[in-house]
């Protein structure tokens, strides 16, 4: 197994990437999320994403890929929430502006359908989450669409007073969408 | 008994629970508007906005009722132009008790919060989520019911006036435990 594992790590080494590191369409792509507040689903999203994926669906072991949230840029219903997300109890954007995702493996999980498990990165708190994503080729574009279900509070994303689940609940489901091209 | 001459008791009842429901959540909504962010506030948002359908629902429970049940008429003294104006902020009393919902529900469907009455039934939303109407929408639901604050107010000085000054029953048909006030006795002329 060991032997197998080195050959492996020996030829992606040996060969040339056959895809270059490619950043995603900012424009197209998003991250939003689902909150629930007192039980009712409120969406948000962040206007500033940026990511840099290295994928091949022949070979989605050898994935690279980094994704960065602009924290800052929280785009909730009113601007008095936007405000409080910035502050120490929720993101604290001044002490940590960006959210982090970094890819350590991804397989395959059926046609045209994957799982990456990577660490991610948060108020300084790394914690390792698993999201399945599903691929979709047309054109010159590669769209990448999945989803993952985050504990707010892993993250210390509202703490003291807002730390209580039942006016905003711990899970808030995580949705995004890469375009990148082909 | 005559239902031209008095009130049906449902009438009386709905009536004093909107009273307080309405009066309450102008109140509500005044207070929770000047608190800081906090979890407090957004629990308070969700019951000024279960308190809006549910006035919604009672003012439309209230409109069928007198549309079967006509109410008394207004006492014999008025002039024309008092009996009018009864009418007119009768109306318009009705079309605020529908509008101040309607647009805070909007308002708050444009800001992208669903209004789940007691967190329960969904009310769909007729908006989608965008910023600057909700801005709009603010200003009108806050003039809405400003507007009913003090259309309110209105209405109770004027009953207040038909009991004190005009000693008819208007108050007093809409409050029973209450007994119109003996006629004014008139000072002896010289």
């Amino acid at each position: 197994m060991k032997r197998i594992a080195l050959l492996l790590a020996a030829a992606a080494f040996a060969l040339p990437a056959v895809a270059a590191p490619k950043k995603i369409d900012a424009s197209k792509s998003y991250i939003r999320f689902v909150s629930k507040q007192m039980n009712v689903p409120v969406e948000g999203k962040f206007r500033t994403i940026d990511g840099t994926v290295d994928f091949d669906p022949a070979k989605p072991e050898s994935t690279k890929a980094e994704f960065e949230v602009d924290l800052g840029s929280i785009d909730m219903g009113t601007p008095e929430g936007e405000t409080e997300a910035k502050r120490p109890l929720w993101f604290n954007v001044p002490q940590f502006p960006k959210g982090k995702f970094t890819v350590s493996s991804v397989k395959a999980a059926g046609p045209g359908k994957f799982e990456a498990t990577g660490a991610l990165t948060i108020k300084g708190i790394t914690q390792n989450i698993t999201t399945s994503f599903t691929l979709n080729d047309a054109g010159s574009t590669r769209t990448v669409d999945g989803q993952f279900t985050l504990k707010r509070l892993q993250f210390k994303i509202g703490e003291k007073q807002w730390a209580d689940t039942e006016t905003v609940a711990d899970d808030v489901l995580v949705k995004y969408r890469f375009v990148l091209p082909l | 008994m005559n239902y031209t001459q008095r009130y049906t008791r449902t009438a009386i009842a709905l009536h004093w629970i909107a009273a307080v429901l309405i009066i309450g959540n102008l109140a509500w909504g005044l207070y929770m508007v000047s608190l800081e962010f906090s979890p407090a506030k957004l629990k308070y948002y969700s019951w000024h906005k279960w308190n809006g359908v549910t006035i919604f629902v009672l003012a439309a429970a209230r409109l069928l009722w007198r549309l079967r049940h006509p109410a008394p008429a207004l006492p014999a003294h008025m002039k024309p132009w008092e009996l009018r104006a009864a009418h007119a902020s009768h109306i318009l009393l009705y079309v605020l008790f529908f509008a101040g919902p309607l647009t805070g529900w909007l308002f708050s469907s444009a800001q992208g919060f669903q209004t789940v009455w007691f967190g329960v039934l969904p009310i769909p939303d007729l908006l989608g989520k965008d910023r600057e109407l909700a801005d709009v929408l603010k200003v009108v639901h806050r003039s809405t019911v400003y507007a009913l604050g003090v259309l309110i107010a209105v209405h109770a000085a004027a009953a207040l006036k038909h009991y004190l000054a005009d000693r008819d029953d208007v108050l007093t048909r809409m409050l029973p435990f209450l007994k119109p006030l003996p006629p004014k006795v008139l000072p002896p002329t010289p």
